[in-house]
């Protein structure tokens, strides 16, 4: 099966499919970075393969190892209905942290691509909402980089510090009702 | 204290006003559980009826801060979170007191990392600090105990006492100056 999924992703994108490696059954695939959206697309969409489940989008810092490119963004695929695995890995260059958004695949890459923003500073173009989510907001740098010292702090003494997860209207919504209860 | 001088009437007590709210407050802790990892586990197994909290005058738990004068934080706080600790602590009624539960709330404990307070004492002011990762039972009812101890004893709380200092330092130092 993992050669079935292997074969239909180099059926499809050729050369675009970079490397294929299958240790013990977990399939990897390593795609070119300006395909990775068209072949997210397609491992969703396509009925043989349907990939309905994206469980997990991280990323990888190679700085220790050395080579190019320095990050590698990591996406879990999972088919709820063949019951498959499938990990697609996308090389990102250090000078240019950047990668096309999965958001308008799966909805739910939209926080882990917050998380990999927030802890490597990669960027995902066409994101609708690009900002930390696990470190607050006043915080520079990125911490899970191999470079970043492992307990260098930011300080966060802002009394709203969790509120601008809030959304603005409901953030209104609910300044109104307390204004409302202390005017009674 | 001591004993009505009348030897009929020995039920009337005689006292300081001080001492007299000193021992009332001592037994009448209303505590606020900041709970946020394994430590509040701990502290709910401590309220509940094995360890049973209230044998100690302490066992009206209330999760609103405007209703306690004692907050257990149990658990890691991040520097995200900061600010809430900060919040919810400042609603509380005066005089108030706090008991860091754990070395996580106490030191960071093994988060010696880039998101975690080294201890909640950067953000509010700590009166007992109770070691272990979690601690057992037994050593929060002893560290209430000491502060039950510390509240009889007519000492101000760590609050005033950096209320006290700062007060002090206007003085030694006006404005301007």
């Amino acid at each position: 099966m993992a050669q079935f999924i292997a074969d239909r992703l180099v059926g499809e994108f050729g050369t675009a499919v970079e490397q294929v490696s299958d240790d013990c059954g977990d399939l990897t695939v390593w795609i070119a970075r300006d395909r990775v959206h068209d072949v997210l697309a397609f491992c969703k969409h396509d009925d043989k393969l349907v990939f309905n489940f994206c469980m997990d989008v991280t990323a990888v810092d190679y700085k220790p190892l050395g080579g190019a490119p320095r990050f590698a963004v990591v996406y879990h695929l999972y088919s709820l209905t063949t019951g498959k695995r499938v990990r697609i890995k996308v090389g990102v260059p250090e000078e240019d942290p950047v990668v096309d958004t999965a958001v308008d695949v799966w909805k739910a890459a939209d926080w882990f691509e917050r998380e990999v923003y927030d802890m490597f500073g990669i960027r995902f173009e066409g994101h609708p909402n690009m900002k930390r989510i696990l470190c607050h907001q006043d915080f520079q740098g990125h911490p899970l980089r191999k470079d970043y010292p492992a307990d260098l702090r930011w300080r966060n003494l802002r009394p709203d510090g969790l509120a601008d997860e809030i959304a603005p209207e409901e953030m209104d919504r609910i300044r109104s009702r307390i204004r409302h209860r202390l005017s009674h | 204290m001591g004993l009505s001088p009348e030897p009929t009437d020995q039920s009337v007590f005689t006292t300081a006003l001080d001492k007299m709210v000193s021992w009332a407050r001592s037994g009448s802790l209303w505590p606020l559980p900041f709970g946020t990892a394994c430590c509040a586990i701990e502290f709910m197994s401590v309220v509940s009826s094995h360890y049973d909290l209230a044998r100690f005058g302490a066992e009206v738990v209330r999760f609103s801060p405007r209703q306690s004068d004692l907050m257990i934080v149990a658990g890691t706080v991040t520097d995200k979170q900061a600010p809430v600790l900060k919040l919810i602590y400042e609603q509380m009624c005066e005089p108030k007191w706090v008991i860091s539960m754990g070395v996580c709330a106490s030191s960071g404990g093994f988060y010696r990392a880039y998101h975690v307070l080294q201890g909640i004492d950067e953000v509010v002011p700590v009166d007992i600090y109770v070691p272990g990762c979690p601690p057992t039972p037994e050593g929060l009812i002893y560290a209430i105990i000491k502060l039950q101890e510390k509240i009889q004893r007519g000492a101000p709380s760590r609050y005033q006492e950096i209320q006290r200092a700062s007060e002090a330092d206007a003085v030694l130092e006006p404005a301007g100056a």
